[in-house]
């Protein structure tokens, strides 16, 4: 097990330079290593307390199955307690419960009171706190936890599946495949296959610290997927993940060059984005710094506000020149649409698709990473979990579901959502910020302005960007990818599937909890 | 600059916001606590940890009366001082007094909402997403629409600079009438104003001291309308009344040239209520006459009857929640407002007069649903009291003193957080009738084509996959 660096050892590999001498540090991979929390105290859902009367007998690190308690070799003291480690009441069950085996009734375990201030209804504190154990150890969360719904009371929070009773015989978990192609239009641009379904979202340089940018392409190459640049251009230091970093195209047209688009194997049309559906980017003045104004051919200092939408888009089919443009600029890349979801998502697909977009990618309204107005994230266009389903349904009766792949986003936390959403239709997901928690975002939303994130994750100012280092955001996210996957896998394994393509708009696996053919009434709330 | 020769842009409808710093220590949602002992005094979180610098000058703070406890509020929750603390010692707590503001509707996040709205003049804006409930009651289970294609060229949207909030107040005519050329028909007096909100009677125990006349000193500054009591009047001298509505208990129950003056008179509903208004529309043609109708279960047939009878502006009037009265199971407006609307459209006589909305009101994005369910305009009440700092403790409807002194505030202050706060809601429409397109909110009104609610996307979704919706729509979370 290796470790990886804390945020205060020294960075290696930080800056340009360093970066253009080490072409070697472009060489990522997949293997899950232990990438433990950066900060002193990480949070867990409990915490235990050892009183002054304890005889440091050294007992509890003895029978503890989970690292809470420690003991450094030919140290006499015992070391703070690891509680984020601890499982709690789940362990009281077992011969290893320190509580009881305490000779001096010295250790107390209490549900933690950070808790019920953490996370919100849809990014609930069990969420967020199964997703830094991912994070940390790159297999899947605990049962102490609940890693799998949210609290928001509708959509994927409420929709389960009908696992089978048994699984066939001959069904080997590690025969299922999570790949997905993602060019489905048969006309002789790359195929696209990436090894899971999803790929990561685009957030914008200038928006998110550099080093998280990097650690999420870099994350992408490991698990040959994708990463998004978002629209603040295209960073040099990204040219050697090229071939997994999507070039987006958004109104404000930042850093859209021949050479961007050229070097690009896909090529996303931001029409949209769920954070804001109906606005353009919102990147407040502190964070556009010199470097940032720059890449964006900008003022420093000024608030860059995007238009919406395209001005040289009047009607859907107007995509049709937008992407007829970069397919001469690019012949081999693939095209994105990203779209919202207003009523009619489904012509907008539709149009989507006939002007030519390989992908097209729902962002629904929930989600999204970016600086919004709150009046437009929680009331603007429909939550994704009606869209996916719509689209597909209309997609099928056009007869020409297998010619285009459907992404969804906007609000998907965890591989049951990107199941339940691949049921309900999608082909895969984008995500964005799950992605953001494992490198340690707390969801306190001050992002946008000043000087940006305190935890250094989506900040563009000097001292808070060194608050994180490229290789230590990679392996968390890394690490994410392998749980997520493993968790994936479980899930079809649990379904009879062999691949995630099969699960597609298999919404006959799926049952609402709200609604009467939901079978499994004992869940039931009015 | 702009060159000459090139045409001129007619000015536009413009809020102007200047920051009006809070009197009272504000009310903050989180706090850091210690709650196990054995401080090391290593001071990492004061000196080291706070991104923000709130713990950093703590002498400085100790110092000055009204700082020390400053950082309860500050607190952005990011966490980093409690995760750096040598000894672990730290935890994050929701501040109790938080969890005090507000009432069921308008809850502690609107008031904070509201707060930051009035102090500054912005539109709150966060990254992170949406973290609130899938869908809740009232004006939660409404989702506007937006179409990054389609709209924009439906109505020409190609800025927010372009959108109109203004909507007119009045009769209007079905239609004009010629003989020989000449117009017969006279058009009724109509008045316009800039945003689609009027400026309500605050409830009695709210109505105290000054209260009344900065209401009406704001309503002047941004334009817009503000219902006085015909009680109220004398509290108001000196200062001009072209844009108030007094409310009247009856025709000519005091008298009070501001009354004969005022562009727009509120009356009760009753029985009587039609020879009320014809009492008033003879002794001043020219003003408008609003009847307001407590919403109840008769509200449909009753707002018809009036409006048959050519009443001009219909205010029907719910609770402060947005609710019918005397009901066992009370509505929300979402749900009466589109019954109204769609009555008076099937009588043939919905765009003749203004229908008006109070109660319920209580952030800007239920001004644009309202609009959407059919009203023309809505009157907002409590949202100016909470712009003052007010935190609807309830201690003055019980004759208590205010917590806060809101009658010993000063003047300018007071008018400019409420502007403030219609600037901020102006914007947040703007922004909103921007993402569906519609360019006027004159062509909001009733629009649910540019609306989803709840249950129509869940029948046409998991009704379709999974038959019958069994659960209440908006139980929430």
């Amino acid at each position: 097990m290796t470790t990886m660096h804390r945020s205060d050892a020294p960075g290696t590999l930080q800056s340009a330079e360093d970066f253009a001498a080490s072409p070697c540090f472009a060489e990522v991979s997949r293997e899950v290593r232990h990438a433990p929390p950066r900060f002193r105290n990480e949070i867990g859902k409990y915490a235990v307390t050892r009183a002054d009367n304890c005889s440091k007998c050294g007992l509890c690190a003895e029978i503890c199955q989970h690292g809470v308690h420690v003991r450094q070799e030919s140290y006499f003291r015992m070391i703070p307690p690891f509680e984020y480690r601890c499982i709690g009441p789940d362990c009281a069950d077992t011969e290893f419960y320190c509580v009881d085996a305490c000779p001096s009734g010295a250790i107390s375990i209490l549900e933690n009171p950070i808790f019920e201030t953490l996370g919100n209804y849809r990014w609930t504190a069990d969420l967020m706190v199964s997703t830094w154990e991912m994070a940390e150890t790159g297999r899947p969360p605990r049962p102490h936890l609940e890693s799998e719904i949210g609290a928001s009371g509708g959509g994927f929070d409420r929709l389960r599946f009908h696992f089978l009773e048994a699984p066939p015989a001959d069904l080997r978990r590690e025969d299922i495949s999570t790949e997905l192609v993602l060019n489905r239009s048969g006309d002789g641009r790359r195929e696209a296959k990436i090894d899971v379904p999803w790929y990561g979202g685009g957030m914008s340089f200038g928006s998110t610290n550099i080093r998280v940018l990097l650690a999420k392409v870099r994350a992408a190459k490991a698990w040959n997927s994708f990463s998004c640049t978002g629209e603040g251009g295209y960073p040099e230091r990204f040219i050697p993940y090229a071939d997994n970093m999507i070039t987006q195209v958004a109104t404000g047209l930042f850093g859209v060059r021949e050479d961007t688009i050229k070097r690009a194997p896909i090529v996303e049309f931001k029409y949209a984005q769920g954070a804001k559906p109906g606005l353009g980017g919102h990147l407040l003045g502190d964070k556009n710094t010199a470097a940032v104004a720059a890449l964006r051919e900008a003022v420093q200092g000024t608030s860059l506000f995007s238009p919406f939408p395209f001005h040289s888009v009047y009607s859907v089919e107007d995509h049709r020149k937008h992407l007829d443009w970069i397919a001469h600029v690019n012949p081999t890349a693939l095209l994105s649409a990203k779209v919202s979801t207003p009523t009619d998502v489904d012509m907008v697909a539709v149009g989507a698709y006939y002007a030519g977009a390989h992908i097209v990618h729902l962002d629904g309204s929930y989600g999204g990473t970016g600086a919004a107005p709150n009046v437009a994230k929680k009331n603007i266009a429909m939550p994704i979990e009606y869209a996916i389903n719509q689209v597909h349904q209309f997609l099928v009766d056009e007869g020409i579901r297998d010619k285009v792949t459907v992404i969804a986003s906007g609000g998907l936390r965890t591989p049951s959502d990107i199941a339940k959403a691949i049921a309900l239709g999608a082909d895969g997901i984008v995500t964005g910020t799950a992605e953001l928690v494992a490198v340690g975002c707390v969801h306190c939303g001050g992002c946008e302005s000043g000087r940006g994130c305190p935890r250094g994750i989506t900040t563009t100012d000097a001292e808070l960007l060194e608050l994180v280092t490229t290789e230590w955001c990679t392996q968390r996210i890394v690490n994410l990818y392998n749980a997520w996957r493993e968790m994936l896998v479980d899930i079809l394994y649990r379904l009879g599937l062999d691949s995630v393509m099969a699960l597609r708009g298999r919404t006959d696996l799926l049952y609402h909890l709200d609604y009467e053919d939901g079978t499994n009434t004992s869940e039931v709330q009015e | 600059m702009r060159a000459r020769g090139l045409l001129r842009v007619p000015a536009k409808y413009h809020i102007h916001i200047e920051p009006a710093p809070p009197r009272v220590r504000p009310v903050g949602k989180l706090g850091i606590v210690e709650w196990r002992e054995d401080c090391s005094s290593c001071h990492n979180c004061v000196k080291r940890s706070c991104v923000y610098g709130f713990y950093s000058d703590e002498s400085e703070r100790l110092r000055n009366e009204n700082g020390y406890l400053d950082y309860i509020y500050q607190c952005k929750g990011c966490l980093t001082c409690i995760q750096n603390c040598t000894k672990n010692i730290l935890t994050r707590v929701v501040n109790p007094e938080f969890k005090r503001l507000g009432n069921d509707y308008f809850v502690a996040d609107m008031i904070l909402s509201t707060w930051y709205q009035a102090e500054t003049g912005k539109i709150p804006v966060s990254g992170a997403g949406y973290g609130g409930p899938f869908s809740g009651p009232g004006f939660d289970s409404m989702w506007t629409d937006m179409s990054e294609i389609v709209r924009p060229t439906r109505d020409g949207i190609h800025g927010r600079e372009y959108i109109s909030t203004s909507v007119d107040i009045g009769r209007k005519l079905p239609h004009l009438e010629f003989a020989d050329g000449e117009l017969l028909s006279a058009p009724p007096p109509l008045l316009e104003t800039p945003i689609p909100i009027v400026f309500d009677v605050l409830p009695e125990h709210f109505n105290r001291g000054p209260v009344p006349r900065w209401i009406v000193e704001a309503a002047l500054e941004i334009g817009a309308i503000s219902v006085v009591r015909e009680s109220d009047l004398d509290r108001l001298s000196g200062i001009d009344l072209s844009n108030i509505a007094p409310l009247l208990n009856a025709p000519n129950s005091i008298e009070n040239s501001a009354i004969d003056e005022a562009p727009m008179v509120y009356l009760p509903d009753g029985p009587d209520v039609l020879q009320e208004v014809s009492a008033l529309k003879r002794s001043v043609p020219e003003r408008i006459v609003c009847v307001r109708v407590p919403v109840t279960a008769e509200i449909v047939e009753r707002t018809r009857l009036l409006a048959g009878e050519g009443v001009e502006v219909i205010n029907i009037a719910f609770d402060a929640g947005g609710r019918e009265a005397d009901a066992v199971k009370p509505r929300h407006m979402r749900d009466i407002v589109p019954e109204v609307h769609r009555a008076l459209t099937k009588d043939g006589i919905r765009d003749e007069l203004t229908l008006m909305s109070s109660g319920g009101v209580v952030m800007a994005e239920h001004v644009a649903k309202a609009v959407i369910c059919g009203v023309d305009l809505v009157a907002v009440d409590l949202p100016l009291v909470v712009a003052l700092e007010c935190r609807l403790c309830g201690e003055c409807e019980h004759g208590e003193p205010c917590q806060i002194a809101l009658e010993e505030a000063d003047g300018d202050y007071a008018v400019r957080r409420i502007v403030n706060l219609m600037g901020a809601w102006h914007n947040q429409l703007l922004e909103m009738m921007g993402a569906m397109g519609i360019r006027e909110a004159r062509r909001l009104r009733g629009e649910t084509g540019r609306c989803m609610f709840f249950k129509d996307l869940e029948e046409s979704t998991f009704g379709r996959l999974f038959g019958k919706r069994k659960v209440a729509e908006g139980a929430g979370p």
